[in-house]
C-alpha cells in the first residue's frame, strides 16, 4: 500500500481495456492499426482523475456525495429561498368566548326615592304587598302612603298630603351617554310618558321626545332608552350603547341564541346568547380575538414542517441550524487539521526530541476528558451569561483546540514513513531545499489522508455539537442549530405528540453524518486502492 | 518485557501529572466571578453561611490564595492523600457517591460491551469473508449508520417506540413506581427492567465501530501469505477463516477491547443523562452543570486515569499477545 503512495506524482498509466472486439476501436481514422508498444494505445490519466475515476465507481460513496451536496443546498440556498427569516415568529387568531354582559328581564318593582325625600326599603317593602293586595294606600309606622297609578307597572308614591316620596316602576331608563345621570324628575316624566304613549313632554323647561322603541331624545340629541330589560356589562369598564342594548333585546326577544353587531368602529362580533334558568339571565358571550404565537402548529401548506415552541417555522429554522451544524464542522475540522499539520508536521519531520515533546504533548491532549470540559465550560458560560454569538466562537475554538492531537498524530506517523523514502532521498540528493522538500514533496502525500480522515472528523464534529446543543451547552437560541431544535424532546409531551419537531432535525444530522462518514470512505479507498482488496 | 512495562507505566504517571495540571489550570482559569456567582447563590440558599465565608471556603478549598503551581501541588497532595473534598451539588463527600453510582456503570457498560462483542464480532467477520457481497454492503451500512446516529436520537426514537407507542419500558429512571414493595430479586428484575434501554442505547452507539474494526482487520489477515498457503494446500474455507484467519485477527481485537475495559468505569455520561440513570456519568453531568467543583475535578481526573490505563492496557496486550512483536 505505500508503494503507491511514493510516486502519486508520476503519472499513472492505465492500459485502455482492449478485447480483440475492441481492437478497432483503437485504429485511427486512416485504420491503421497502432503496434502493441505504441504509447497512442495508452490512455494517460492524472493522478486526480485516477482518485476521482476510482471514487465515483463506488456507488456507496456517490450516495454520499449525492446527500451531502442536497445538505449543503438546503442549508445555504433554502434558506435564501424561504420566505421567512430565521428568528420569524408567526402567530394563529384565537376565538375565545368572554362573558360580556347580562340581561334580566325586569318582572319586580324597581324603587326611586324622589329628591331629598325618605322613602326606605321598608316602605318599599309594604307598597308591593299594597299593590299585590290592589290597595291604593298602606299605613306605616303610623305614616300613611299613597298609590297613584301612573300607567302600566308605574306607580307614583306619595305621602298623605300629597308630596312625591318615589316612584315604583318595572321598565328601566338606562342613560345613552356614558357617565350622564338622569334625575328624578326626567325618569318619572320619561316612565310616565313611555306608560301613556306620548311622544313627547317637558321637564325643566327641557322639552323631550320619545320613540316607541322607547328611545328618548332632547333637541335630537339621544339620553336615554326605555326598557323593560336591564343590561349590564360584566367589565367595568365596558359601555354598552343603545344599539346594542336595542340589537340584544330584538334577538332575545325573537329567540335567537346569537347576533352579529357592529360598534361604532365599525367592527364587527359575534355575540352568544345562553338564558341561565337558575338565575333568569341571559349572558351574552362575546367571541373574541385573540393573538397567540402559533406554537406546535402541525405541518400544513403555509409550514411545510409545522412550527416550534416559539412559533417559528420548522424548515426554515432547520436550513439555518444546517448553516450552523455545517459550519462549526467545516470551522472546527480546519482549525483542527492546521493546527495537526503544523505539530504533526513539525514532529515527524525533525524527529528526535522534538518528535518526542509533541507525542507527549499529544499522549496528554488524548488523556483529557474532552466532552466533559466542554460541558464544564459551557455551564460557567451560561453562568456568565455570554452572548450566544461570541458562545458559538468559542465553542468552535475549544472543539477545534480539543481535536487537533488525533490529526497530529496521524500526520506525524505518514511523514515518519514517508521521510524514509527513496523519492525523499532523491530530493535531498538532488539539492532541493528543506521548504521546498516539505511543502512540495512530503506535505502533497499527506494530504489524502487528511481529506479521509476531515471528512469523518467534521461528521463526529456535528454530533458533538449537536449533543452540546441538546443539552442546551451549545449553540443558543435565536440561533438555531440541528441538535438545539431537537433539544425541545426532552420535554416528553413532545416527544410523544409532535412528531415533526424533532424527527426531522435527526434524520438530518444522521445523514449529513453517514454522508461524511461514507465519503471519506469512498475517498480512502479511491486515494489508495490497495486498500480495496 | 518488564522493562518495557515500567517505562510505560512511568510515562503514563508524568502525563497523569500533566493532565491533572490541566484539569487544575482550567478550573483556576474559570473566571473567578464564577466561583464568586456560586459562592452567591450558596449563600442565598436558607440558613447557609455567608457569602464571605464561602468565598473564604472556596478560596481555601481550591488553594485560590497561592498560586496556580503551589495551589496545583497541594490539591495533588490532597487528591493522593484521597481526601476528594465534599460535593456542593449533592452535600455528600465525593467519594461516597462515587461509590454509590460507579457499580450501576459498570454493570451498564459491561453489559452493552458483551452484547457489542457478540454482535459486532462475527458480523464483521461475515463481512469481510463475503466483501463486495450485498451482505458486506448491509453490513457496512449498518456499521456506518450507528457510527453517524447521534445518542439523543436514538434514544428518543426508542423511547417513543418502546416507552410510548409500545408502552414496554419507563421513560426515565432506574427504579418503577412500586419499587419499594418488590421483593430483593423483583427490585433487582426491576433495575434490570429499567437498563434495557440504555443498555440498547449504547450497544447500538458503539458496534459500528467495533464491526468495521473487525471487518478491515479481517481483510488485511484474508490477504496475507499464510491464508494462501493455507488455502494452497488444500485446507477447506471453513478451516481456512475461521481457524487460521479467526485468530490473528484476534491479536487487535484482544488488544483494542483490553483497552477499553476501564472505560467501562467512566459511565455512559449522555446516555445516562438521557434516561436519567443514576450511574456517574449522569451524577456528574449534574455535577458539572450545577457548577460543583470538587465533584467535576473528580471526576475528570478519574477519567484521565481510565484512559492512560486503558492506553497503558493496550499497548502491553499488544505486546503480550502477537509473538511476532519483539520489544527492545
Amino acid at each position: 500500500m505505500k508503494d503507491n503512495r511514493n510516486q502519486p506524482f508520476n503519472q499513472q498509466y492505465e492500459l485502455k481495456n482492449a478485447p480483440p472486439s475492441a481492437e478497432l476501436e483503437n485504429t485511427p481514422d486512416g485504420g491503421e492499426e497502432y503496434s502493441l508498444n505504441d504509447d497512442r494505445r495508452v490512455k494517460v490519466l492524472s493522478p486526480g482523475a485516477m482518485v476521482a475515476k476510482r471514487f465515483f465507481r463506488n456507488r456507496i460513496a456517490v450516495l454520499g456525495l449525492v446527500i451531502l451536496s442536497f445538505m449543503f443546498l438546503f442549508s445555504f440556498v433554502g434558506g435564501l429561498i424561504m420566505p421567512y427569516a430565521e428568528d420569524q415568529l408567526f402567530y394563529r387568531t384565537e376565538y375565545q368566548n368572554k362573558e360580556y354582559a347580562g340581561v334580566v328581564k325586569n318582572d319586580e318593582l324597581r324603587f326611586e326615592t324622589a329628591d331629598g325625600q325618605s322613602f326606605d326599603s321598608a316602605a318599599q317593602a309594604y307598597t308591593v304587598l299594597a299593590l299585590q293586595q290592589n290597595k291604593d294606600s298602606f299605613e306605616f309606622l303610623g305614616v300613611e302612603y299613597k298609590i297613584v297609578t301612573e300607567g302600566e307597572d308605574l306607580y307614583r308614591i306619595t305621602d298623605a298630603a300629597g308630596t312625591t316620596l318615589g316612584i315604583a316602576f318595572k321598565d328601566v331608563v338606562a342613560s345613552s351617554v356614558e357617565g350622564q345621570n338622569i334625575s328624578f324628575d326626567l325618569r318619572l316624566s320619561a316612565l310616565k310618558a313611555s306608560a301613556n304613549g306620548d311622544a313627547s313632554f317637558t321637564v325643566d323647561g327641557v322639552s323631550y321626545e320619545l320613540d316607541e322603541n322607547g328611545v328618548l331624545t332632547s333637541g335630537g340629541d339621544e339620553i336615554a332608552f326605555i326598557s323593560r330589560y336591564v343590561v349590564n356589562p360584566i367589565m367595568s369598564d365596558v359601555f354598552l350603547s343603545r344599539d346594542f342594548k336595542e340589537q340584544l333585546i330584538v334577538s332575545l326577544e325573537e329567540g335567537h341564541d346569537a347576533f352579529k353587531f357592529t360598534d361604532a368602529d365599525g367592527t364587527e362580533s359575534e355575540y352568544k346568547i345562553n338564558y341561565r334558568a337558575d338565575v333568569k339571565t341571559w349572558s351574552v358571550m362575546k367571541a373574541t380575538e385573540t393573538r397567540t404565537y402559533d406554537t406546535y402548529a402541525s405541518p400544513n401548506r403555509k409550514h411545510w414542517l409545522g412550527t416550534d415552541r416559539n412559533g417559528m417555522d420548522m424548515l426554515t429554522r432547520l436550513m439555518y441550524g444546517g448553516r450552523v451544524s455545517l459550519l462549526i464542522g467545516f470551522i472546527v475540522e480546519l482549525i483542527a487539521s492546521v493546527l495537526g499539520m503544523i505539530m504533526g508536521g513539525v514532529a515527524g519531520y525533525f524527529g528526535k526530541w522534538v518528535d518526542n515533546l509533541i507525542m507527549r504533548i499529544v499522549d496528554i491532549f488524548y488523556c483529557i476528558p474532552s466532552l466533559p470540559i466542554i460541558i464544564i465550560l459551557g455551564a460557567a458560560m451560561d453562568a456568565l451569561s455570554v452572548p450566544p454569538k461570541l458562545r458559538m466562537i468559542y465553542l468552535m475554538l475549544i472543539l477545534g483546540f480539543l481535536g487537533w492531537p488525533s490529526m497530529a498524530r496521524l500526520i506525524r506517523g505518514q511523514i515518519l514513513s514517508l521521510r524514509e523514502q527513496e523519492f525523499m532521498v532523491a530530493t535531498e540528493a538532488g539539492g532541493i531545499n528543506v521548504s521546498r522538500r516539505i511543502f512540495k514533496h512530503l506535505v502533497p502525500n499527506v494530504i489524502p489522508q487528511m481529506i479521509v480522515s476531515v471528512s469523518m472528523g467534521i461528521g463526529s464534529t456535528i454530533i458533538t455539537e449537536a449533543t452540546l446543543s441538546f443539552l442546551g451547552l451549545g449553540v443558543k437560541f435565536p440561533f438555531a442549530s440541528w441538535g438545539n431544535i431537537i433539544n425541545d424532546v426532552n420535554n416528553t409531551y413532545v416527544l410523544t405528540n409532535f412528531w415533526f419537531i424533532w424527527i426531522p432535525a435527526g434524520l438530518l444530522i444522521l445523514l449529513t453524518v453517514l454522508a461524511f462518514n461514507l465519503i471519506g470512505d469512498g475517498l480512502r479507498d479511491a486515494f489508495d486502492p490497495k486498500m480495496k482488496r | 518485557m518488564y522493562k518495557y512495562i515500567i517505562k510505560r507505566i512511568f510515562y503514563a504517571v508524568i502525563i497523569l501529572f500533566f493532565v491533572m495540571l490541566i484539569i487544575y489550570t482550567i478550573m483556576r482559569c474559570l473566571p473567578t466571578s464564577y466561583i464568586e456567582s456560586i459562592a452567591h447563590s450558596k449563600s442565598m440558599q436558607p440558613n447557609s453561611k455567608s457569602f464571605e465565608e464561602w468565598m473564604e471556603q472556596l478560596t481555601a478549598t481550591y488553594n485560590m490564595d497561592k498560586g496556580i503551581i503551589a495551589g496545583y501541588f497541594v490539591w495533588l497532595g490532597q487528591f493522593f492523600s484521597l481526601n476528594f473534598g465534599d460535593s456542593w451539588f449533592f452535600t455528600v463527600p465525593v467519594i461516597d457517591k462515587f461509590r454509590d453510582t460507579i457499580w450501576l456503570s459498570f454493570a451498564m457498560g459491561a453489559a452493552a460491551m458483551f452484547l457489542e462483542l457478540i454482535i459486532a464480532i462475527p458480523l464483521g467477520i461475515i463481512a469481510a469473508t463475503k466483501q463486495y457481497s450485498r451482505t458486506d454492503y448491509t453490513i457496512s451500512i449498518i456499521a456506518l449508520a450507528g457510527i453517524s446516529l447521534p445518542t439523543f436520537f436514538l434514544a428518543s426514537l426508542l423511547k417513543l417506540i418502546f416507552s410510548v407507542k409500545l408502552g414496554w419500558f419507563d421513560l426515565f429512571g432506574l427504579t418503577g413506581r412500586n419499587f419499594a414493595q418488590l421483593s430483593a430479586w423483583g427490585q433487582f428484575l426491576d433495575k434490570a427492567h429499567h437498563l434495557v434501554l440504555p443498555i440498547l442505547t449504547i450497544t447500538i452507539i458503539s458496534i459500528g465501530s467495533l464491526m468495521r474494526y473487525t471487518r478491515t482487520n479481517m481483510l488485511e489477515v484474508l490477504n496475507a501469505d499464510y491464508i494462501r498457503t493455507a488455502r494452497a494446500k488444500g485446507v477447506s474455507e471453513r478451516k481456512v477463516v475461521y481457524r487460521h484467519a479467526f485468530r490473528n485477527t484476534l491479536i487487535p481485537l484482544v488488544t483494542i477491547v483490553g483497552g477499553s475495559l476501564p472505560g467501562l468505569f467512566s459511565g455512559a455520561l449522555i446516555t445516562e443523562t438521557l434516561y436519567s440513570i443514576p450511574g456517574i456519568g449522569y451524577t456528574s453531568y449534574q455535577a458539572m452543570v450545577s457548577g460543583d467543583i470538587p465533584f467535576s475535578m473528580f471526576y475528570l481526573t478519574f477519567i484521565s486515569i481510565m484512559t492512560l490505563l486503558g492506553t497503558l492496557i493496550s499497548d502491553i496486550l499488544y505486546a503480550v499477545v502477537d509473538p511476532r512483536v519483539r520489544l527492545s
